[in-house]
């Protein structure tokens, strides 16, 4: 059941995906690129990461994918017009590079670098404790000093946002 | 099939349909009372001719509605001007799915909870879902291809993003409290004293920020006629435009009763049964909705993000603030 939910949600996934890049109007592509953040945050449940998986709908869904959208309407880009400024010089370092930023996601995955916490957090005890107390406990104890120098980082965006918008306050 | 699982199966089925239907029947009651209710608060006498004091007046609404002809503009996007409404209603609609309306209760044999999923995350898929509200507006602002949609559209989302902030942050307060995010645990921790004693901040801010959120009098700037013609549904006719009064009222229902499980206890209260107490509660608050429309004059724009940014949200962190302080000083 579980198996099968899984093929289905990471089929749309990868399809709404390659649809984001192959769309030629910048409204549907931000369309699809939801419907990848909502179908992510299905495989997050199928995970039994439920809190990563509200935040996820919250965060890129809900407010970043909006604002997306946003700028999109208002700019109201013309189809054609976009064409015409694609720079054609691009195309072989960008296809390099993409290939090049797989082979890094490849060798990380293949070598176990990225790897949380194990051993005794296995998905019984995570469930038995609650999710999202156990990441909040983690987050504010072993992991406090990068959860504080991530949050003065997006300080500093928001601020350099608003210094770029609005010159004289 | 097993016995467990089919009625496991038969009985949340049965829990979805009685809570949509219950919300249907809520929505079309909601648009007879509130106008008769308004009607009264400006001395007349509201719809009278259909029906018992107007009482078949939605019905014949709906009726109208159905059978008008339904265009779609030469220039609109078709796809996404029909997925709109629907996007719409939708998010309002599911977010009943983590609400408890009752006790848990002895049928046939079987245990019932009055509440048709409890997830340990309820608190978060409110917001979740709710933010996902904000696309159907978006879309039909976008789709219909009319500059005052655009413009209505942009509006409502602004203020739906400024508005989603505050009324997560003030909702912070009672989650702290409770220290759990699952709503039954919210409406349980409830059985002493209700968290409007507690958080009366916190209720204040949550009701003007939810009557910005759902886009009602006195903030119902996406939909100002003067300026705007109708906003994102301008272009919109015959049951698309339902479904967006359909979803209008839905948010407001939904937005009421996660007022009544965070902050009016929830189904707590004695004598009456559970479902009772969760039933007057919503129809009080909702009562509220109709009572500020028909009393409060249109907000400007200005004025409306000033409210939000720089009265609201501050606000609301100072809210969140005092209640740390007195947990930590409490102990």
């Amino acid at each position: 059941m579980e198996a099968y939910l899984f093929y289905i949600v990471a089929a749309i996934t990868v399809v709404t995906g390659v649809y984001l890049i192959f769309e030629k109007n910048p409204v549907f592509g931000a369309l699809y690129l939801i419907q990848t953040m909502v179908s992510i945050a299905v495989l997050y449940i199928l995970l039994e990461a439920q809190f990563v998986a509200a935040v996820q709908i919250i965060v890129y869904a809900g407010a970043i994918m909006v604002l997306f959208l946003f700028v999109i309407m208002l700019l109201n880009l013309d189809i054609k017009e976009e064409a015409k400024n694609a720079l054609p010089f691009q195309r072989i370092p960008a296809i390099l590079m993409g290939i090049a930023l797989f082979a890094v996601i490849c060798i990380v995955i293949k070598a176990k670098l990225l790897q949380g916490k194990h051993d005794q957090y296995t998905t019984a005890y995570v469930n038995t404790v609650g999710n999202t107390k156990l990441i909040g406990n983690l987050l504010f104890t072993e992991y406090l000093l990068p959860f504080e120098i991530t949050s003065i980082l997006l300080f500093a965006a928001a601020i350099g946002a608003i210094m770029l918008a609005k010159r004289k306050l | 099939m097993n016995k467990e699982l089919f009625a496991y199966l038969v009985i949340a089925c049965v829990k979805v349909l009685l809570v949509f239907g219950t919300i249907q029947f809520m929505i079309i009651s909601m648009i007879w009372l509130e106008r008769k209710i308004m009607a009264h608060m400006q001395v007349r006498l509201g719809p009278m001719r259909v029906g018992p004091h107007g009482l078949l007046q939605p019905i014949a609404d709906g009726i109208k509605l159905l059978f008008k002809e339904d265009i779609i503009p030469e220039k609109a996007s078709k796809l996404l001007f029909v997925l709109a409404p629907a996007m719409a209603l939708i998010p309002a609609l599911i977010t009943f799915a983590v609400i408890p309306f009752g006790d848990k209760v002895k049928i046939l044999g079987y245990n019932v909870d009055l509440v048709i999923t409890d997830i340990n995350i309820g608190f978060l898929y409110v917001f979740a879902v709710s933010s996902l509200g904000i696309y159907g507006v978006v879309m039909a602002g976008w789709a219909s291809n009319n500059k005052y949609s655009l413009l209505g559209g942009i509006r409502s989302s602004a203020q739906m993003i400024s508005y989603e902030l505050t009324l997560g942050l003030s909702l912070i307060g009672v989650v702290m409290l409770t220290e759990s995010l699952s709503l039954v645990d919210v409406v349980n921790a409830q059985g002493k004293l209700w968290n409007i004693v507690l958080q009366p901040l916190g209720f204040f801010i949550y009701f003007t920020s939810a009557i910005a959120e759902v886009n009602r009098c006195p903030f119902d700037l996406p939909e100002a006629e003067s300026e705007l013609v109708a906003g994102y549904h301008t272009e919109y006719s015959s049951m698309k435009f339902a479904m967006f009064f359909m979803a209008e009222y839905a948010n407001m229902i939904t937005v009421s009763a996660i007022a009544v499980t965070f902050f009016l206890g929830g189904w707590q209260g004695p004598f009456l049964p559970p479902v009772v107490w969760f039933m007057l509660k919503l129809s009080g608050c909702l009562f509220f909705f109709i009572w500020i429309r028909s009393t409060f004059p249109r907000l400007r724009y200005d004025q409306l993000m000033h409210l939000g940014w720089k009265f609201l949200l501050p606000l609301s962190l100072l809210n969140i603030l005092i209640t740390g302080l007195i947990m930590v000083i409490k102990g």
